[in-house]
């Protein structure tokens, strides 16, 4: 392609609203994202809120949820369904402090039906949610100097930072990036304390959003930084991603990483998972102009009258990536230079104590699904809470939904390990490899997406095939398995080595041959089956890996040698 | 009785000799029920006569001699879960208006299933949602459909296309379970179904094409059905009028609980059919139940009594069983004053005898509150007495009346109730309220209710252009949703607002979709709810009057009527007490003339009770 000539722009944001999907019409009629959101929360015989307010309340971190085991129940109770909001932090790298930390548990307790759940781009979440709460929970955010915004919704997501605890201060001086890049690519309209904090409007100078504009983003867009060798963010599924370059313990630059993106639809062969590629390299300080031209492309460029194909690494492969990079590199003013060489050897966590460069200590606990819930016989979030009150550094949260209490004095190590052994935190040594590098969304019955189960479901399926991995002396290997309840792939499983995608009550796909640091993608190896079935194959593919493996050979490269599926070079190759 | 005189030229002489020869034979009651029956009678003949005399004397037109294709009406009715479904639909109606045949486009999701019976010529196309499952949109249509409540459709042709995805089991299976059920309820195939994969275009084209060429106007002369066919079957067998003492076997058609899981009641809907029984009825008016006596609690009785259930027993010169009496004939539940002494006689017990004290009143009523019949029989035995002793302290089974909740211009042929099951746990034994606990045990497919109609003049409603104002807290909400469905039908054009109270919004919001509907559409106008144990401090329906007041004494101005309906102890005071203040505040009045304003709405009867 001529990277020179205009592309095509009969679906972009240069068209008029009436050529355009619905939600333009909607973004762009909202004024800046109020809607009519004030008198939803005020409308007392429902517990929803007007279609479009739910729409415009995902750019303010909160989705309208449903609970779905009782939804058929109910209807014939002559009842609407049991309608309950989900609300999203925006927390940058996934770094909190003690008292945030007990500040969530409170507000969890209060209005989150006794539960927090860490999510898969490092951030919690609150469930069941009542309407008429939402308002104290969102200035209880404030007062401990969070918000929810942008956690959702056609902007820029929640921004990625690889937690490493041992490169301390590599670590500080990304996450100090990342958190900036939040605050700097985050939706600017008064909305926000408007209808939650009750602020008056203010008049501003200017655009409410100068970058963003009435129509905002075509779709999501989400930003993350990796620090190699850990690419627990998985990079390649950021629409835009940095993979940090040091020299000598300090930040040099980032490689940048474009077009990344995991969601797909079953049946919609133009729907499609791709892994980022990678186009250049950029010194520190030229961070947030690459932002700022990356976005404004894909905000220009992207697709906005078909929301299935409105993601920029589809916006990439119509445009052509030279075209992209070239139009990037017209916005920012000069050429990126050639990627730095890097690597990665894993996407999961190192679970357990680690002792950092500066000689602090930190430990990563393993938090099966990122399920934060006391039971009777494991009171993690009372114990967590404990923890809490005692630590003195900060929490992290990674994006494999763990949890690191990070930066511990080495005197302070035997309170915080006393506290683990009491409430049953310190359990994760005994676990499977495959079981820590384990992943689920949340799926029903919350999720309005989800077609089949997921969180409720995984660790019963993992304790299933731990039996095949002893009868085959796999136990302590680390292998990655995903599952998520629809395709739309929050808990990323096209870049797992085992990942099932559900597909009705029961039922799955199974995908194999994913890269185990999230370097390739998977592939379809069995379409919609139930357990037996997956078992089944696992117990034949795990068997020969046992058996004929290289040393230090991956599953997933294994399912591909051994030809049980076929290498995925490019996501658009991902349906063939 | 007396000797009838001839009524003139209304009766054959022959027929008034059999009348006369009846009715000289008649006792008084059975002379009531006679005259009901034939009211009953005439009024089926009536219809029926009409509906035929129309078809005989509909004008010959002069195209009466070519047979002109007689217009039947079609409906393409979809379910979808993608919009393949729906574009399927669209596609197939421009095709139909292309041959000249005109159609109408229904979502399940939003089509009226009392209207089935009325079509004449459907395709259905449908999608599949997981397992066999229909589209979430449609799960309420299928239900119907695959109910007891869905009506016989001989009238009706019918096709179906099914789409679906072949990597799962249940292929197609929605549009298979309509396809199936369709022709159990007796409607004709018009075309076999086709089921259609993802790839599904092509297939579908052609079923389109198939159906529209055979529904095509040439096609439809040659099969146009009898028009006579709805007035033949309106030709039922003539019913009786019920009443109290000889009550409609009525149908139960849904039994379900209202309330939702979590809450602290148990309230039910109710649907009965009235087919066949000739008993109308007004929204307002009541549904009179004649219960029976739970089986298990005559079982402890008679055990505790050591009596058998085929005991012999004459109540009112009628042989019967104790056991059948115990069920059908007395109250065996509450404990009363009569019952208390009876049983202090037969047993001479100390404690009995003792709370006949002058000065035991509270004890005794405290006593009474805290046993029932099968508890004193328990507690003090009495050896040896036959059936007719026990029973002699006993009273009548009384029936219960409850408000209707439908309106039969929504629901034809059918009433519903909504009641609140009462249920408690006394001395470690479970415990039921008579006729709640009855209906509620009435859930099985072929039960039946004895009913009659309790007609309630002062609570139905006013002109349909008159405001009305409607309180109620729990199941005094129950005449309202007939209220409604009969403005909704009516199209009535007076503004309503329901007061509406119960303990928490997420269980207990009673038919809370019917409400949202109504204020959707504007039949309602307004809805304040209140909600006592969603948050502190505790709101009921009087506090939200009270928060409403300017607007509610503007309506009462402009002569709005009030309805209460609810619990007479607390609730009914509360509100008159919010009421009067509202018009003393509002109106600039003071407390005496806030009261007579009260008293001279109850006067005109626009401020009407009915609470129990």
């Amino acid at each position: 392609m001529d990277v020179k000539a205009e592309p095509d722009r009969s679906r972009d944001v240069s068209q008029p609203l009436d050529k355009l999907g619905p939600d333009e019409t909607l973004k762009a009629n909202s004024d800046y994202l109020r809607g009519t959101i004030k008198q939803s929360l005020a409308d007392e015989i429902t517990s929803a809120v007007a279609a479009s307010d739910a729409k415009l309340m995902k750019f303010f971190g909160i989705y309208q949820q449903d609970d779905r085991d009782i939804r058929d129940e109910r209807r014939r109770q002559k009842l609407e369904a049991a309608f309950s909001f989900m609300a999203r932090v925006r927390l940058p790298g996934g770094v909190c402090s003690p008292g945030q930390w007990l500040k969530l548990d409170d507000l969890a307790r209060n209005y989150g039906g006794d539960t927090l759940r860490l999510t898969t781009r490092q951030t919690f979440q609150f469930h069941r949610v009542m309407k008429h709460n939402l308002r104290s929970l969102l200035q209880g955010l404030r007062d401990v100097l969070l918000d929810t915004k942008a956690a959702c919704g056609d902007d820029t997501r929640g921004v990625m930072c690889t937690v490493n605890p041992d490169l301390s201060k590599l670590h500080a001086e990304v996450y100090a990036l990342a958190k900036r890049a939040s605050d700097h690519a985050v939706h600017r309209t008064g909305a926000y304390k408007e209808i939650w904090y009750g602020a008056e409007r203010e008049e501003t100078d200017g655009p409410e959003e100068p970058f963003y504009g009435r129509t905002y983003m075509p779709r999501k867009f989400k930003i993350g930084f990796a620090i190699p060798p850990s690419n627990d963010i998985d990079v390649y599924g950021q629409d835009l991603g940095f993979i940090a370059i040091a020299r000598r313990g300090k930040l040099k630059g980032f490689n940048v990483a474009i077009g990344g993106g995991l969601g797909r639809t079953d049946q919609s062969p133009k729907t499609y998972p791709r892994l980022a590629s990678v186009i250049g390299y950029i010194d520190a300080d030229k961070l947030f102009p690459t932002i700022d031209a990356v976005m404004s492309v894909q905000r220009d460029y992207g697709d906005r009258l078909d929301r299935l194909h409105a993601r920029f690494k589809y916006t990439i492969d119509e445009k052509g990536l030279d075209w992209i990079k070239a139009e990037t590199e017209r916005r920012l003013g000069f050429a990126l230079k050639p990627a730095e060489p890097y690597t990665f050897t894993s996407n999961g966590d190192p679970l357990g104590w680690v002792k950092g460069e500066d000689g602090r200590e930190h430990c990563i606990l393993f938090i099966q699904n990122g399920r934060i819930i006391n039971t009777p016989d494991f009171p993690m979030m009372d114990g967590l809470r404990a923890i809490a009150q005692v630590h003195k550094g900060m929490f992290r949260v990674t994006p494999n939904q763990n949890l690191i209490i990070a930066d511990i004095a080495s005197e302070d190590r035997p309170a915080i390990e006393a506290l683990m052994k009491q409430y049953g935190l310190d359990q994760f040594e005994t676990r499977s490899g495959l079981r820590l590098n384990s992943m689920a969304c949340v799926a029903l019955p919350t999720c309005g997406l989800a077609m089949a189960e997921s969180e409720r479901y995984l660790p019963d399926l993992v304790t299933r095939i731990e039996a095949i991995l002893n009868t085959h002396g796999l136990k302590d290997d680390p292998i990655t398995i995903r599952m998520t309840g629809c395709p739309n792939g929050c808990a990323r499983p096209y870049i797992a080595e085992i990942g099932l995608t559900g597909r009705a009550p029961g039922k799955y796909n199974l995908y194999l041959g994913g890269g185990f640091h999230g370097e390739r993608l998977n592939k379809m190896y069995l379409e919609n089956v139930g357990e037996p079935a997956i078992l089944e194959a696992l117990d034949k593919t795990l068997g020969h890996y046992a058996r004929e493996r290289k040393p230090g050979e991956h599953f997933g490269d294994f399912a591909i040698r051994a030809g049980y599926v076929a290498e995925v070079k490019e996501g658009r190759f991902f349906n063939d | 009785m007396t000797k009838l005189e001839f009524p003139g030229s209304a009766l054959s002489t022959d027929q008034w000799t059999q009348v006369n020869q009846l009715a000289t034979s008649l006792s008084h009651e059975q002379a009531i029920w006679i005259s009901g029956y034939f009211a009953g009678l005439s009024h089926k003949a009536r219809a029926a006569a009409i509906a035929s005399d129309v078809a005989e004397l509909a004008p010959p037109s002069q195209g009466n001699l070519i047979a002109a294709p007689a217009t039947r009406l079609l409906t393409v009715l979809f379910a979808s879960e993608t919009g393949n479904s729906k574009a399927l639909a669209q596609t197939l109606v421009d095709k139909a208006a292309a041959k000249g045949i005109e159609a109408r486009l229904a979502d399940m999701a939003d089509y009226k299933t009392r209207g089935l019976k009325d079509e004449q010529d459907m395709l259905v196309i449908t999608s599949t949602h997981g397992e066999g499952d229909a589209p979430q949109t449609a799960v309420g249509f299928f239900e119907f459909l695959e109910s007891r409540k869905a009506p016989k459709l001989p009238q009706l042709r019918y096709a179906v296309l099914a789409l679906g995805d072949s990597t799962y089991e249940k292929y197609c299976e929605a549009g298979k379970r309509v396809d199936r059920r369709l022709e159990e309820l007796g409607a004709q195939r018009l075309a076999d179904r086709v089921d259609c994969d993802v790839d599904y275009e092509e297939a579908a084209e052609a079923w389109i094409a198939a159906v529209v060429t055979s529904l095509a106007p040439s096609a439809q002369t040659a099969q146009s059905a009898p028009a006579s066919a709805a007035a033949a079957q309106s030709r039922e067998p003539a019913a009786a009028t019920f009443d109290k003492k000889h009550p409609f076997q009525a149908a139960v058609i849904d039994n379900i609980v209202l309330t939702g899981r979590g809450s602290t009641k148990e309230t039910r809907h109710i649907e009965l059919s009235l087919a066949d029984s000739g008993l109308t009825y007004q929204p307002g008016d009541a549904l009179g139940i004649v219960p029976r006596n739970d089986p298990a609690l005559v079982e402890a009785v008679l055990e505790k009594l050591s009596l058998p259930a085929d005991a012999p027993l004459t109540v009112k010169q009628t042989m019967t069983s104790l056991g059948e009496a115990l069920s059908a004939t007395f109250e065996i539940t509450a404990l009363t004053p009569r019952f208390l002494d009876h049983w202090a006689d037969i047993t001479g017990a100390a404690e009995l005898q003792a709370l006949r004290a002058p000065d035991q009143k509270e004890a005794r009523a405290a006593f009474q509150h805290s046993h029932h019949i099968l508890d004193v029989v328990s507690r003090f035995p009495a050896s040896g007495i036959d059936a007719a002793q026990f029973v002699a302290g006993l009273r009548p089974l009384q029936p219960r009346l409850y408000s209707i909740s439908s309106s039969l211009a929504a629901a034809p042929d059918e009433v519903h109730l909504t009641v609140s099951t009462v249920r408690y746990m006394m001395h470690d034994l479970p415990r039921a309220g008579v006729a709640s606990g009855y209906l509620a045990a009435r859930t099985e497919a072929d039960a039946t209710i004895p009913v009659y109609i309790q007609s309630n003049d002062h609570f139905h409603l006013p002109d349909d252009d008159v405001p009305i104002l409607m309180i109620g807290a729990g199941t005094g909400v129950a005449p309202y949703r007939a209220f409604m469905q009969e403005r909704e039908a009516r199209g009535a054009s007076g503004r309503s607002w329901l007061f509406f109270g119960e303990r928490n919004f997420r269980s207990d919001f009673l038919y809370q979709v019917e409400w949202q509907e109504l204020v959707k559409n504007g039949v309602l106008s307004r809805l304040d709810l209140a909600f006592s144990r969603d948050a502190a401090p505790k709101t009921y329906v009087q506090d939200r009057l009270r928060r409403q007041g300017r607007d509610v004494y503007a309506w009462l101005e402009e002569g709005a009527y009030i309805y209460v309906c609810g619990d007479s102890a607390h609730m009914a005071p509360d509100v008159h007490a919010a009421l009067t203040d509202i018009v003393a505040e509002h109106g600039s009045l003071d407390r005496d003339e806030a009261v007579a304003y009260l008293s001279a709405l109850q006067r005109d009867r626009r401020y009407r009770l009915d609470v129990y």
